[in-house]
């Protein structure tokens, strides 16, 4: 059952980012080109997004644990560090750069498009890089 | 490059992506953000932690086809720059959104449906940076 369930988000997420236009990045780069050919579609995605996650969260995480799974697994982590704030800017910059974020990429890699295809390489490589380094770095901190 | 308004497909996406967090935050206790799902697949703590994770993107990976069957086509992906411009961008998107925990659907969803600061913090820090690169790249490079 868990396998189905992570199945069955998994294509209704993909559905719902290829409805949206969010694996569209003509339309996400229009979304933050208000001086020029402006296109506010992208704020109703995240809008309907948010209302459906906000209401549905609220009923959800007051169960003692969810369906398949021993107990809700929510991030700890409290600080805004430099991590956050700096790997923001950095995902933004990217993001305004490519038009492509990694929610909407995913959901369009089975369309087998090339543009596509090349930025989703390039993000793994990008998260797995960074992965590494950061599991060396805490190797190291934790050595000395 | 010119795009038509959507507000109802767009609107009637976002709450699917809704539907799909708050999906498997009640069956698994998990939290939809396309960044950890697959930041967790590419570099897995464990085998039970990677096997949803894989189920969770092998569904992403049918949903054109769905999606197409039920449309009769491909959503449009038009894309305004070159393969160059798209490495780049997918590389510093990779580090991006590995040292921020998070990407749109992670803090920008989920996150800030929990009224998480960092997550609030996240968001408003890779929206204004998304803007000023758009603005920066149209406006006075004027690609």
């Amino acid at each position: 059952m868990k396998f189905i369930s992570a199945f069955i988000t998994g294509i209704i997420f993909g559905i719902g980012i290829l409805m949206s236009g969010m694996a569209n990045p003509a339309k996400v780069i229009n979304f933050f080109d208000v001086a020029g050919t402006w296109d506010p579609s992208l704020g109703f995605v995240m809008g309907g997004g948010l209302v459906v996650a906000f209401i549905g969260y609220r009923y959800i995480l007051k169960l003692p644990n969810p369906l398949f799974n021993l107990k809700f697994q929510l991030p700890t982590k409290k600080s805004l560090d430099i991590n956050l704030i700096g790997g923001s800017a950095l995902f933004g910059i990217g993001w305004g750069i490519s038009g492509f974020c990694p929610g909407g990429a995913l959901p369009a890699v089975g369309t087998l498009n090339a543009d596509v295809l090349t930025f989703c390489a390039a993000l793994v490589v990008g998260i797995y890089a960074t992965k590494i380094t950061q599991n060396m770095l805490r190797k190291k901190t934790n050595l000395n | 490059m010119e795009t038509i308004f959507t507000p109802y497909q767009s609107l009637g996406g976002g709450a699917l992506i809704g539907l799909a967090t708050i999906f498997l935050m009640w069956t698994l206790g998990r939290i939809m953000g396309a960044t950890g799902v697959l930041a967790g697949f590419l570099y897995p703590s464990s085998m039970s932690d990677w096997s949803w994770r894989a189920l969770l993107l092998l569904g992403m990976l049918a949903s054109p086809l769905l999606y197409q069957t039920v449309m009769g086509e491909f959503p449009p992906i038009q894309v305004p720059i070159g393969k160059s411009m798209l490495i780049i961008g997918g590389l510093i998107v990779g580090v991006g959104v590995t040292l921020g925990g998070g990407c749109t659907s992670g803090h920008g969803i989920c996150g800030i449906a929990r009224l998480s600061p960092r997550s609030i913090v996240a968001t408003i820090t890779f929206m204004i940076f998304t803007a000023i690169t758009v603005y920066i790249i149209r406006h006075i490079i004027g690609a």
